[in-house]
């Protein structure tokens, strides 16, 4: 079955909001409009406005609402339509969210599940261009999932409001056109864990390690190299909080070499993160330093061609492979 | 106790005693209580931040009483008289302070942060202004699942400059949410005055402009708290959306225990001071006859009994084992 991302995960919320009458869809424009990504068409007339709830521009006090929702017994999913905005309601995620179940001694758990589109690419100009997932990330108490494929748009969001606790998931706004068939279904409900890095594409010489809308960025990559007989691994780390750090260091250390795409800045970024834990777990099995291909440290230019030099592209991943294998 | 058995008595205008008793014991266990925190903030006991609420007691006092057990409650920062009047036991709260895993949160959250969700009480917030949005989802929740049940949100003045509290505000009315919005107005926020940050110091004004009913009540008289906050909680439990009381009230304490209180007059702390509402209250009582000093006194050993009784218990009770660190941070155990 061929589909896009956005109608995976349209599918996923369907599942969702019609399996169980706790869980609803709350956001700016997710309703009458259908959802900025069109990801909640038809949604509204279907499950009513109580369930498929438009919010006004208050992502502070929308995701907080969420919060406490979460709190009295439903499973909210709060759609914050860009990582952009959700800087505004950064204060309700980090110290509420991600802290509530810690600071009342485990007497209550957060079930809620925070969407949001991130990236570059689409000459939207550096205010909604962010991938800042690495400040998640960085946060414990949240699960962060980036769903780079369509079985994962598909089957992340039901394991993720079985989880008792907030999970923010990205998708990145490059792929909600992408159509691939829907397959590897483990299950008839498509769920998938949300525990595990997949490796989307094996390989022997260099693991290139990757997520969200870097994903097909980096099997472009790897399919270039294939035509000149480089055998390169790609890692999904689908899971950026808790980093799933066995898969990581199982790839290279078979491999000896990483190379990590991260969209976000180099300075502080996953990447970063990435590589530390290479280091810490599998340092005697390099053959070579590690290499990162992020942004730029330039905020997203508007002009396509700055915007296109800002962002790890395949030919720059390309270069990056093959200056670690020196070919 | 039921509406009725609260009602007035004839003649001075007082609730029947053993209710009116009841207010006076429980403003006198928070303020003693709290002294005695500051006492073993200065023995080094309790540490970190430890607001206290002296002087606001019957802010807590007359709003609790007017709350049914099953209505949920989100409080601030300085909360403790909030908690205690919840019905965490004052045991617990101490262990808290202490640090204890005996504490109502286990020793992670502190002063600032007492929980008892079995109590329906979910919070100290040490984020001005970031209970109004949680108080706000937890009113949705009660409305999608048809229950029926008010949620009192506290928060000082402070607050009203913050986004959360006008984004909360327009969820609560735009939703029509049961949320009631209990504002301790104590006049500063840490140390700057109302006057010196909001271009508008009437607080009813504020809410209004979301068309929140409102009103406004002298926050050291107890009764007047106490009936503001049931007629309030009554019209949010029949008619189902918001509502906002302002209690004026003040604290005779420094904000926190770091605070050298450079921002205010000596003379307007003790003119406040003379009305506080412990020595208000039971002044009326005993012009009303309905209070002896003895009487007082009483109420007083009891609540200094209990006090002693919770340290005795803090100081009794075991440490946390530390290679418990990192329990609690997720649901399903401690990842890395």
């Amino acid at each position: 079955m061929r589909i896009s991302y956005r109608e995976a995960m349209r599918q996923a919320l369907h599942d969702a909001l019609a399996s169980d009458p706790r869980v609803f869809l709350m956001g700016e424009d997710v309703g009458r409009y259908g959802g900025t990504y069109a990801v909640s068409k038809g949604f509204y007339d279907e499950f009513g406005p109580e369930r498929i709830r438009d919010t006004p521009l208050s992502e502070l006090g929308f995701v907080g609402a969420g919060i406490g929702a979460a709190l009295g017994g439903m499973r909210p999913i709060v759609e914050v339509m860009t990582v952009n905005f959700s800087l505004l309601a950064l204060d309700q995620i980090v110290n509420s969210a991600a802290l509530l179940r810690h600071m009342s001694g485990g007497q209550v758990s957060v079930p809620l599940v925070i969407r949001m589109a991130t990236g570059a690419g689409r000459q939207l100009a550096a205010q909604h261009s962010h991938s800042l997932e690495n400040w998640y990330a960085h946060i414990p108490g949240i699960r962060v999932l980036a769903p780079a494929t369509i079985a994962d748009a598909r089957g992340m969001l039901g394991p993720a409001l079985a989880d008792p606790d907030p999970v923010v998931i990205f998708e990145h706004a490059q792929l909600y056109n992408m159509e691939d068939d829907l397959r590897d279904e483990p299950n008839e409900d498509w769920a998938c864990d949300i525990e595990r890095a997949a490796i989307r594409r094996p390989g022997s010489q260099l693991s290139l390690i990757t997520y969200g809308g870097s994903v097909p960025k980096a099997l472009d990559a790897a399919a270039e190299l294939a035509r000149d007989g480089i055998d390169v691994e790609v890692v999904d780390l689908r899971v950026l909080r808790p980093l799933d750090t066995a898969t990581i260091s199982e790839s290279v250390s078979r491999t000896h070499r990483a190379v990590i795409v991260d969209e976000g800045w180099r300075s502080g970024s996953l990447a970063a993160e990435v590589i530390a834990r290479i280091v810490e777990n599998c340092f005697y099995d390099l053959d070579a330093p590690p290499v990162r291909v992020c942004s730029e440290e330039v905020p997203i230019p508007y002009a396509k061609h700055m915007e296109d030099a800002a962002l790890p592209q395949p030919a720059r991943i390309v270069a990056a492979v093959r200056e670690v294998l020196n070919v | 106790m039921n509406a009725t058995a609260r009602k007035a008595k004839a003649g001075h205008g007082m609730p029947e005693r053993p209710f009116a008793h009841r207010l006076l014991a429980d403003m006198l266990r928070i303020r003693r209580m709290e002294e005695k925190c500051a006492e073993l903030y200065g023995a080094q006991k309790i540490r970190g931040f430890l607001h206290l609420y002296i002087g606001e007691e019957a802010c807590a006092t007359g709003a609790m009483h007017a709350l049914d057990a099953d209505d949920n409650v989100v409080a601030t920062y300085r909360e403790h008289g909030h908690a205690l009047l919840r019905g965490v036991p004052m045991d617990a709260i101490m262990a808290e302070m202490f640090g204890k895993a005996a504490g109502c949160s286990r020793g992670r959250g502190g002063s600032m942060h007492l929980f008892d969700v079995a109590r329906r009480f979910y919070g100290g917030n040490a984020i001005v202004g970031g209970g109004l949005p949680l108080a706000v989802g937890l009113a949705l929740a009660d409305r999608m699942q048809g229950i029926r049940r008010v949620t009192a949100c506290f928060f000082g003045e402070g607050a009203v400059a913050e986004g959360a509290f006008h984004e909360g505000m327009n969820l609560a009315a735009l939703w029509r949410l049961p949320v009631l919005f209990l504002c301790e107005n104590n006049l500063y926020a840490m140390g700057t005055a109302l006057d010196r940050s909001e271009s508008q110091t009437e607080l009813c004004v504020k809410a209004a402009s979301y068309k929140v009913p409102t009103l406004k009540v002298d926050g050291m008289d107890v009764l007047a708290v106490h009936e503001a906050t049931r007629r309030a909680a009554q019209q949010v439990r029949e008619e189902g959306g918001p509502f906002f009381v302002e209690f004026r009230t003040f604290r005779f304490r420094a904000h926190s225990m770091f605070d050298p209180e450079l921002y205010r007059d000596k003379a307007e702390v003790e003119e406040w001071k003379n009305r506080g509402p412990i020595h208000s209250f039971s002044a009326q009582l005993k012009a009303a006859g309905e209070l002896t000093e003895d009487g007082f006194l009483e109420l007083d050993a009891e609540a200094e009994a209990e006090v002693a009784a919770a340290v005795a218990f803090a100081e009794a009770a075991p440490w946390e084992p530390v290679e418990d660190l990192l329990r609690d941070v997720t649901t399903r155990g401690a990842t890395r």
